[in-house]
């Protein structure tokens, strides 16, 4: 054969398999509102940059007339890319080839790049699209959900993993996306679950449409297992791009730093926040004011509304931001909102993003439905994941700062850098009227009139401890300042914080409250 | 935020703050106290024998019910000593999740 006839034979032979399932299983694809694998790879890196790998790998099923099959690169499509000039590896599953299912070798070729992902020390990116285990190929294709689920686990801290579900994900599948970072999702295609709404139905009687038991909105609202919600994919690889800027290639290094920009907001950061601690304002619009270009990329929008996570930049740098949402269950703490910010606390100190706390909150949520989930290991998670954290931490403290809350919300006590407190902000056991009622249980009892001597002892314990001041005598602030000197202040605190180094005592892992 | 009409607060100590509901807040399940004198159905599913009649008295871990469910047959049994005072079901009887099954009273 000559040289010009093989290179005609590869080429033929490559876009044989780019064919994947064909026109039809194609047609049937798009038709769903879905790209193919290859189409959603393209979308999301730099133009012209992906390279594919494995395309000539072929399944090694001999059962059930499988031997006579020919799937085109055994339902998945890996290689490598850039994404603003970031290197990143990535695999999707190619639901048009015997619907994505996962066989020995479509493990091997997700395993391939995960290895090469974690030994380059890059971001890995996994699109979901896959009826699951194929069948055909019993055990084999289990032993490829677990060597993908323990190199999940082993490149966990070490590189950013990203997890899209573009497709059914259903269940042991569900468990890699479990295991990652970030998992994307988008409205009518995402499926999650376990245990399918068929098995539910015949096992349980319960009837429920796939999309009600596991999709997008479900994942991103209620259950908590989706980080981001995207109303269509095109939405959603924007969403992944952005998130890429943000994040480090891995644990050794910090973020792509930007150029440094002033924020935008015409809010004045003054003008936010009611005198009241007992009426709501919109937390993202205190850090919209402080953030470079007013840029806040939040995360888990929906999920745990009550606190509010995300990255902005600050002088050009990526910083994780926790926040208090007085707008939503004002602001308390609760099962969920513990295990929102844990995990992103923990994200950033594994991937060295300084974290800055901005705290309101009148405590934790009361109830029987809170305590018997569990409210207490819930909550120890964030305390647990402050005190852990080595990156820089710092507080502001903007208005209430109440009881345990005060304590889990990086308080000096869990070694805070820095907590910097609005003259607005009031540092207590519990808010005035609580307290109030218990100090001068006695006191309201037996005044003539126990309202009027309530509200006196209100204002009394108001003015002694609703402030900053208490707190700051015993050094647990550092400085009372002036919420306009918000950003100012922090940019400081983060250049002071740059080079931090905090020796742990050695030990091979602790034992956080799960 | 909550319009002017259909404000939503939230009580944390004593203190009544003016926020919104989470979706999840408004379907959280409220607290009932346990009656244990029915024996109502953790899971859906089947009666597949009923082995105890109205009236009679039983030991604590007396099977009382075999329900099949998920597959398996589950032995339903009394939790103290106890009268079964109404049986409610049926053999063959399909019955869903929390269904009161039998109701009894403790015997000293």
């Amino acid at each position: 054969m000559s040289l010009k006839r093989s290179i005609l034979d590869l080429r033929k032979r490559k876009d044989e398999v780019r064919l994947g399932g064909g026109d039809k299983a194609i047609e049937k694809q798009v038709a769903q509102g879905k790209l193919t694998a290859r189409q959603r790879i393209l979308a999301i890196v730099d133009e012209g940059s992906f390279h594919e790998y494995d395309m000539f790998v072929e399944h090694v099923g001999t059962d059930f007339n499988m031997g006579n099959k020919v799937l085109a690169g055994d339902g998945v499509v890996i290689g490598t890319g850039t994404i603003y000039g970031s290197p990143i590896c990535i695999y999707a599953q190619d639901f048009t080839v015997e619907g994505g299912s996962l066989g020995l070798m479509h493990a091997r070729k997700i395993t391939k790049i995960m290895d090469h992902a974690l030994k380059m020390r890059v971001p890995l990116i996994g699109i979901n699209d896959s009826g699951g285990a194929r069948i055909q190929e019993g055990v084999n294709s289990l032993a490829g959900y677990g060597e993908i689920f323990f190199r999940n686990t082993l490149s966990s801290g070490v590189i950013p993993q990203i997890s899209v579900i573009l497709g059914p994900c259903a269940g042991g599948a569900v468990y890699s996306p479990a295991l990652t970072d970030f998992v994307f999702v988008v409205e009518n295609i995402s499926k999650m679950f376990i245990t399918g709404p068929a098995v539910i139905k015949s096992v349980l009687g319960e009837d429920i449409s796939m999309e009600a038991l596991g999709g997008a909105r479900v994942h991103a609202e209620i259950t908590g297992n989706a980080h981001f919600f995207a109303l269509s994919e095109k939405e959603c690889f924007e969403q992944i791009k952005t998130l890429i800027t943000y994040i480090p290639w891995n644990n050794t290094v910090r973020a792509k730093a930007f150029p440094p920009k002033e924020p935008k907001t015409k809010l004045k950061i003054e003008n936010i926040v009611p005198l009241d601690a007992r009426m709501p304002y919109d937390i993202r619009d205190i850090i919209k004011s402080i953030t470079d270009s007013s840029e806040f990329f939040e995360i888990m929008e929906l999920f745990a509304a009550n606190i509010v996570i995300g990255f902005g930049r600050m002088n050009g740098e990526t910083v994780g931001f926790v926040a208090n949402q007085p707008m939503v269950l004002a602001g308390v703490l609760d099962c969920d909102s513990s295990d929102k910010a844990a995990r992103f606390i923990r994200y950033c100190n594994a991937f060295n993003i300084p974290i800055i706390t901005l705290e309101d909150m009148p405590g934790y949520l009361p109830g029987v439905d809170q305590e018997h989930a569990g409210v207490i290991r819930h909550g120890a998670k964030i305390l647990y994941s402050y005190s852990e954290a080595t990156v820089p931490k710092i507080t502001v403290i903007i208005r209430k700062a109440y009881g345990g809350g005060y304590i889990a919300m990086n308080s000096r006590h869990l070694r805070a850098d820095f907590v910097f407190a609005w003259p607005t902000a009031e540092i207590a056991v519990m808010g005035p009227e609580g307290a109030a009622n218990i100090v001068f249980r006695k006191e309201i009892a037996e005044a003539a009139d126990p309202e009027a001597m309530r509200q006196q002892k209100i204002q009394e314990y108001k003015d002694k401890f609703a402030n900053p001041y208490v707190a700051a005598s015993k050094g647990y602030i550092d400085e009372v300042i002036e919420p306009q000197e918000t950003r100012k202040i922090l940019l400081h605190a983060l250049q002071i914080s740059m080079h931090k180094d905090v020796p742990a005592p050695a030990k091979k892992h602790g034992l956080p409250p799960f | 935020m909550a319009d002017q009409e259909n404000k939503q607060y939230i009580i944390v100590h004593s203190a009544k703050y003016e926020t919104t509901y989470t979706k999840k807040y408004l379907n959280r399940q409220v607290w009932e106290e346990p009656n244990f004198n029915l024996i109502k159905s953790y899971i859906p599913g089947t009666i597949i024998d009923i082995l105890v009649k109205e009236g009679q008295v039983l030991k604590s871990g007396a099977s009382i019910i075999v329900l099949e469910a998920m597959k398996m047959y589950n032995d339903v049994q009394m939790p103290f000593k106890g009268k079964i005072v109404k049986i409610n079901i049926e053999k063959g009887q399909k019955i869903p999740k929390g269904f009161v099954m039998i109701e009894i009273e403790p015997v000293k």
